[in-house]
C-alpha cells in the first residue's frame, strides 16, 4: 500500500532580501492544504515562483515550515530530518555527486542506510536494469548526456524503495524530442513501481500528460487541484483558465463578468451545426499555421466589450479564412464559461442575449 | 556609406589607433609584472646562487671564486641541521593545524546565524594585522614573567602560586609558541579559501545527500571533502609556504633561541649572513629553501588543473 502525502494549512516565510532590514517578508507558500491519493501523481504545476518548488523542498524536510503541518503515511514529520523521512527526490540540476561513479551513485543511499554489501548489489542490479543504465556503471557523471543523467538520478532515487518520490522538474534539462520519450518513459516506470510521486514542474504538457491529478499554484497559494481534463475544462478561476491551455482561454469582458471560452471552441458559425450555439462577428487580423491547425487572431464583438481573441481551427475544417476579413464565427453555450471580473472566481452563467 | 565601411575592412591595422592593437597592449599590460619579476625574484636569485659560491662578507664586498666551500661549512654545522630539522617540522605540524581549524572556520564561516559579520571580521583580523605587530603582542603573552596566559593559568589551577611556564625559555614550549603563532595568523587565510571551495559546491548536491538518507559525517567525509579536495590542498601549501619562508615571527618571539633550538632556515640565513656578516653562507644556506618552495609551486599549480577538470 502506497503512501499519502498530505500537507495542512502550510505556510513558508521568507526573509525578503530587497527590503532587509524593514522586516520585508515573502510568503513563499500562503496558507496550503493538499493530500495526494495512495499512488498517486500528483503534478505541482505553476509560474516560476509561485511556491512549488518551496512546497516540494518543505515536504522532503529540506526547508521548515513557517506554520502547518507535513504529513507522509499519516504521521506529522515536521522537524524530521530528510533522511528520517524515507522519501527520494530528483532535483532539476540531477545533482549527481560528480566525483563519484555512477555505480557509485547509486550505491551512495544504500550505503547510508546500512545495508549489507549483497544486499547493496542486487538492489543496484535491480534499479540499473530497470532504468536500463547498466552499461555505464563505471562511468563519471560528467561522461554522460543528459537523458543518461536523468536515468542514473532516478536509479537513484529509487534504489531504497522510498515512501514517497519527489520529482523537481526533471525534464527541464533535456532537450525537447528527449522530453518527450522521457516523460513517456516516467510515467510507465511510476506506474510499474506505484510509488505516490509528487512532480513540479512549470510545464502545463508534462502536467497534463503525466499527473493523475494536477495541483495548479500561484503567489504561494493553491488555485485548483483536479483531474487534468478538470483542470482544463472548468477551470476553477482566470488564472488556471490562461495559465492552462495554449493558446489560452479567451476571456471578454461582458458588465460585472468575464465570458471564457477555448480557443478550438471558436469556429466558423458553417461548422457549428449545434442548436445552443452563440454566434459573434469576427474580425480577422492574422492567420497562422502551426502544426496542421489554423490560429486565426483577431477581434470579436456581440458577447460583450470588443476583444481580441483567438481561434483554432483543426486541419479537418477547411473555411476559406483570410486576414482583414468579417467573418461570423460560434461557440457552443455549453463550451462558456462565466467568471466575475473582481475576483476572478468561477460564477454560474448569465444570459448572453 | 557602404563604400566607407568597405574601406575600412580593407585596411584595418594601418587605421587602428596604437590603443586599440592587441599586440602592443598584450606587451604594454605583461611589462610591469615582468620588470617586477626580473628585479625582485631573477636578479635577487641569480645573485644569491653566485653569492654562494664566493667568499663575500659585510667587510669584503669583492667577488673571490670559492668553489664550494660555503656549502661545506654550512654542512659541518649543527645549527644548519637544526634549522633545517625546525623548517620541516614547523611547517608540516602548522599546514596540518592550518588546514584542519581552517576548516572548521570555513563551516563556521559559511553557516547562517545572527551576527556572522562580527565573526567573520574577528575571524580575518589576524590575517590583516601585520606579522610583525601581531607576533609583538604574542611576546607580550608569552613573557617569562608577565605572561597573561600563566596568570589565567594560575587562577584556574593548572600552576601555582608564583609559578610561570617560561613559554619562550625552554626548547619544547618556544617551539609550540612558534607553531601557534604560524597557526594563529595563517588560519583566516585558508578559511577563507576554504569558504570559497565549499560555497561552489552546488546546493542540490547537499540537499540530494540529505535526501539520500545521509548524516554529517558521511556527508561531510563522502561528498564534501572530496569535492573540496584540490581547494584543500591549495589552502594546505599556501599556509605551508607562509611557514616555510618566514621568519618575522621566530625573529621577534625567540631569535632561533634558547640555544637554537627554534633557528629556521630563514633566521639561521639571516643571522649568519647579515647580522654576522657572512653573505656567503647565509646565501647558501637560504638556498636550500628552493626545492622545497618548487615542489609546492608545482603541486599548487597541479591542484588548479584538477579543479579545472572536475
Amino acid at each position: 500500500m502506497a503512501d499519502v502525502v498530505e500537507v495542512r494549512d502550510l505556510r513558508k516565510l521568507f526573509d525578503s532580501t530587497l527590503r532587509r532590514g524593514r522586516g520585508g517578508k515573502v510568503h513563499a507558500i500562503d496558507g496550503v492544504d493538499l493530500a495526494t491519493e495512495p499512488g498517486e501523481y500528483l503534478v505541482l504545476l505553476g509560474p516560476s515562483g509561485c511556491g512549488k518548488t518551496t512546497l516540494l523542498r518543505t515536504i522532503a524536510g529540506l526547508e521548515e515550515p513557517t506554520s502547518g503541518e507535513v504529513l507522509i503515511g499519516g504521521h506529522v514529520v515536521n522537524g524530521l530530518p530528510p533522511r528520517a523521512r524515507k522519501i527520494a527526490m530528483v532535483f532539476q540540476s540531477y545533482a549527481l555527486y560528480p566525483h563519484k561513479s555512477v555505480l557509485n551513485n547509486i550505491t551512495f543511499p544504500l550505503k547510508a542506510a546500512k545495508l549489507p554489501p549483497d544486499k547493496q548489489r542486487e538492489r543496484v542490479r535491480w534499479a540499473s536494469e530497470l532504468l536500463g543504465i547498466e552499461n555505464l556503471l563505471e562511468r563519471k557523471p560528467r561522461q554522460l548526456s543528459g537523458g543518461e543523467r536523468q536515468r542514473v538520478a532516478l536509479a537513484r532515487a529509487l534504489v531504497r524503495e522510498p515512501r514517497v518520490f519527489l520529482l523537481d522538474e526533471p525534464l527541464s534539462n533535456l532537450d525537447a524530442k528527449l522530453r518527450a520519450i522521457a516523460r513517456d518513459e516516467l510515467k510507465r516506470f511510476q506506474q510499474r513501481v506505484g510509488t505516490t510521486t509528487v512532480y513540479v514542474t512549470h510545464d502545463q504538457v508534462e502536467a497534463m500528460g503525466l499527473g493523475d491529478r494536477i495541483a495548479v499554484m500561484q503567489a504561494g497559494k493553491l488555485r485548483q487541484l483536479g483531474r487534468p481534463v478538470e483542470i482544463y475544462d472548468d477551470p476553477a478561476d482566470t488564472f488556471v483558465a490562461t495559465f492552462i491551455g495554449s493558446p489560452p482561454m479567451n476571456l471578454v469582458p461582458r458588465d460585472k463578468h468575464l465570458v471564457g471560452f477555448r480557443p478550438e471552441h471558436l469556429w466558423p458559425i458553417e461548422n457549428v451545426t449545434a442548436p445552443d450555439r452563440i454566434t459573434m462577428p469576427f474580425h480577422i487580423e492574422r492567420v497562422e499555421y502551426l502544426s496542421g491547425d489554423r490560429h486565426v487572431y483577431g477581434t470579436i464583438k456581440g458577447i460583450g466589450e470588443e476583444t481580441r481573441v483567438i481561434a483554432r481551427l483543426p486541419s479537418t475544417i477547411d473555411t476559406p479564412i483570410s486576414a482583414d476579413e468579417l467573418h461570423d464565427f460560434s461557440v457552443r453555450a455549453e463550451r462558456l464559461r462565466f467568471f466575475d471580473k473582481d475576483s476572478g472566481l468561477r460564477c454560474d452563467p448569465v444570459p448572453l442575449t | 556609406m557602404s563604400t566607407d565601411i568597405g574601406a575600412d575592412i580593407g585596411a584595418p591595422a594601418a587605421k587602428q589607433p596604437l590603443a586599440d592593437r592587441e599586440s602592443f597592449l598584450a606587451k604594454v599590460f605583461l611589462l610591469p609584472s615582468i620588470i617586477y619579476i626580473v628585479a625582485l625574484v631573477a636578479i635577487p636569485f641569480g645573485l644569491a646562487i653566485a653569492f654562494s659560491f664566493s667568499d663575500i662578507t659585510a667587510g669584503d664586498p669583492s667577488f673571490d671564486w670559492a668553489g664550494l666551500r660555503n656549502y661545506r661549512a654550512i654542512f659541518d654545522d649543527p645549527t644548519f641541521w637544526r634549522s633545517l630539522y625546525n623548517t620541516l617540522v614547523f611547517t608540516g605540524i602548522s599546514m596540518v593545524l592550518i588546514v584542519v581549524l581552517g576548516k572548521v572556520l570555513a563551516n563556521i564561516l559559511v553557516a547562517n546565524f545572527r551576527g556572522k559579520w562580527l565573526v567573520r571580521f574577528a575571524v580575518l583580523l589576524p590575517w590583516t594585522t601585520p606579522v610583525a605587530l601581531s607576533t609583538i603582542s604574542w611576546l607580550w603573552l608569552l613573557d617569562n614573567v608577565f605572561s597573561p596566559i600563566d596568570w589565567v593559568m594560575r587562577r584556574v589551577g593548572f600552576l601555582g602560586p608564583g609559578e610561570n611556564v617560561y613559554w619562550l625559555a625552554k626548547p619544547w614550549t618556544a617551539m609550540g609558541s612558534v607553531i601557534a603563532v604560524h597557526v594563529w595568523r595563517l588560519v583566516p587565510l585558508a578559511a577563507v579559501i576554504l569558504m570559497a571551495g565549499l560555497v561552489a559546491i552546488p546546493r542540490d548536491i547537499d540537499d540530494a545527500a540529505r535526501v539520500d538518507g545521509a548524516g554529517f559525517w558521511r556527508r561531510m567525509l563522502g561528498v564534501t571533502l572530496p569535492l573540496t579536495m584540490p581547494v584543500i590542498a591549495v589552502a594546505g601549501l599556501f599556509g605551508a609556504i607562509m611557514t616555510f619562508t618566514d621568519m618575522a615571527v621566530v625573529y621577534v618571539l625567540t631569535r632561533g633561541g634558547p640555544t637554537n633550538s627554534t633557528q629556521v632556515l630563514a633566521s639561521w640565513a639571516y643571522f649568519r649572513g647579515i647580522q654576522g656578516g657572512d653573505v656567503a653562507q647565509g646565501a647558501a644556506i637560504a638556498l636550500f629553501l628552493f626545492p622545497l618552495l618548487l615542489a609546492a609551486a608545482v603541486a599548487i599549480l597541479r591542484s588548479v588543473r584538477r579543479m579545472e577538470t572536475l
